[in-house]
């Protein structure tokens, strides 16, 4: 458990494993990485980089897709 | 083929940022039944261009079905909007992520300025403007129908100036013909009314006014059928389209026969 990092996920806190990318990340939540846009930290995480960004403890993360809208 | 019954049939195309399109009517993507009513209205309405909104993924159920997956975006222009956003930052985060998630660089800017009337906040809605349009952006961008700020927006970078014709969701119709005629006159980009369009009349009416285009979601959205009001509006903005190139007749005060005079029994 000490070991986990602690993330903040579209808000909600969640765990992960030290060393985990934010690929690992998005696919261990059941989505499919070309469908999403991923910001960490405020920042726009390209998607040709989802597998290589390591996820630190306490990293903040937006995950989006398109829904329907005005 | 004589030359003006060629000019008559040649298709009337419009362009934003070096993108030509057909259809002159763009539909939103929000406030349907769900999505397969959705797909089948934008269908109906012959749109080309959709908003999309850009939200949280929901986590909890990510096998949840897309948008995407009734409304092909290979097919259909998408293009992602800002809708919820109250500050220029917002705005401009939400439009990174979107042309992250699908390579979109022609976008819909709004800034809202208060919950209740959805107006533009100008201000915030000029700042972003400027910022994105220096990211490469290619904003169309909706704003208040007030022929100064469209130029402002212009001068900072949109691609189209989108005036509302009403409050979002009002129906109330195009309460100003005025400044949108004014806009029109005083833009070198594409204008569109985008909110406020109630029913295909009121599409006719921006169109007869010179625009190049209708931006609607709830009009068709919250119709009865709203299969139904897409063909309508399909319809009325091509109606409205042919009678601002037909010329119109000119307004009298007084009557003026359609039959002769002379010949009378």
């Amino acid at each position: 458990m000490a070991d986990e990092l602690l993330l903040t996920v579209n808000g909600e806190p969640r765990r992960v494993a030290p060393g985990s990318s934010i690929a690992d990340l998005v696919t261990g939540l059941g989505l499919d990485p070309a469908k999403v846009a991923v910001e960490r930290n405020a920042e726009i995480a390209p998607r040709s980089t989802l597998a290589d960004v390591i996820l630190a403890d306490g990293d903040v993360l937006e995950i989006v897709h398109f829904v329907g809208g005005g | 083929m004589t030359d003006s019954v060629a000019e008559t049939l040649a298709p009337d195309t419009w362009t934003v940022a070096g993108r030509t399109f057909t259809s002159r009517l763009i539909v939103g993507t929000g406030k349907y039944k769900d999505f397969a009513q959705n797909a089948a209205a934008v269908a109906a309405s012959g749109a080309e261009i959709v908003t999309v909104a850009v939200r949280r993924v929901n986590v909890s159920d990510p096998k949840a079905p897309m948008l995407t997956d009734f409304i092909d975006p290979k097919k259909i222009t998408y293009l992602p909007n800002t809708a919820g956003c109250f500050t220029a930052d917002d705005a401009i985060r939400t439009l990174r992520l979107a042309r992250e998630a699908g390579g979109w660089d022609l976008v819909k800017l709004e800034v809202l300025g208060e919950a209740r009337t959805l107006y533009p906040d100008m201000r915030e809605t000029l700042k972003a403007t400027e910022i994105l349009a220096k990211e490469g952006f290619a904003p169309m961008v909706y704003c208040v129908d007030d022929p100064i700020a469209a130029k402002q927006l212009e001068e900072c970078g949109a691609v189209a100036v989108m005036p509302l014709g009403a409050p979002i969701g009002s129906g109330l119709g195009i309460q100003n013909k005025v400044t949108i005629r004014l806009i029109v006159e005083g833009a070198k980009v594409p204008v569109l009314v985008d909110a406020g369009v109630g029913t295909a009349s009121e599409a006719a009416v921006a169109m007869e006014l010179g625009c190049d285009g209708v931006l609607m979601n709830t009009a068709i959205a919250e119709a009865r059928d709203p299969i139904r009001m897409a063909r309508a509006m399909k319809l009325a903005v091509t109606a409205g389209r042919d009678a601002y190139l037909a010329g119109r007749m000119q307004i009298r005060r007084y009557a003026d026969p359609s039959s002769p005079l002379a010949g009378l029994i």
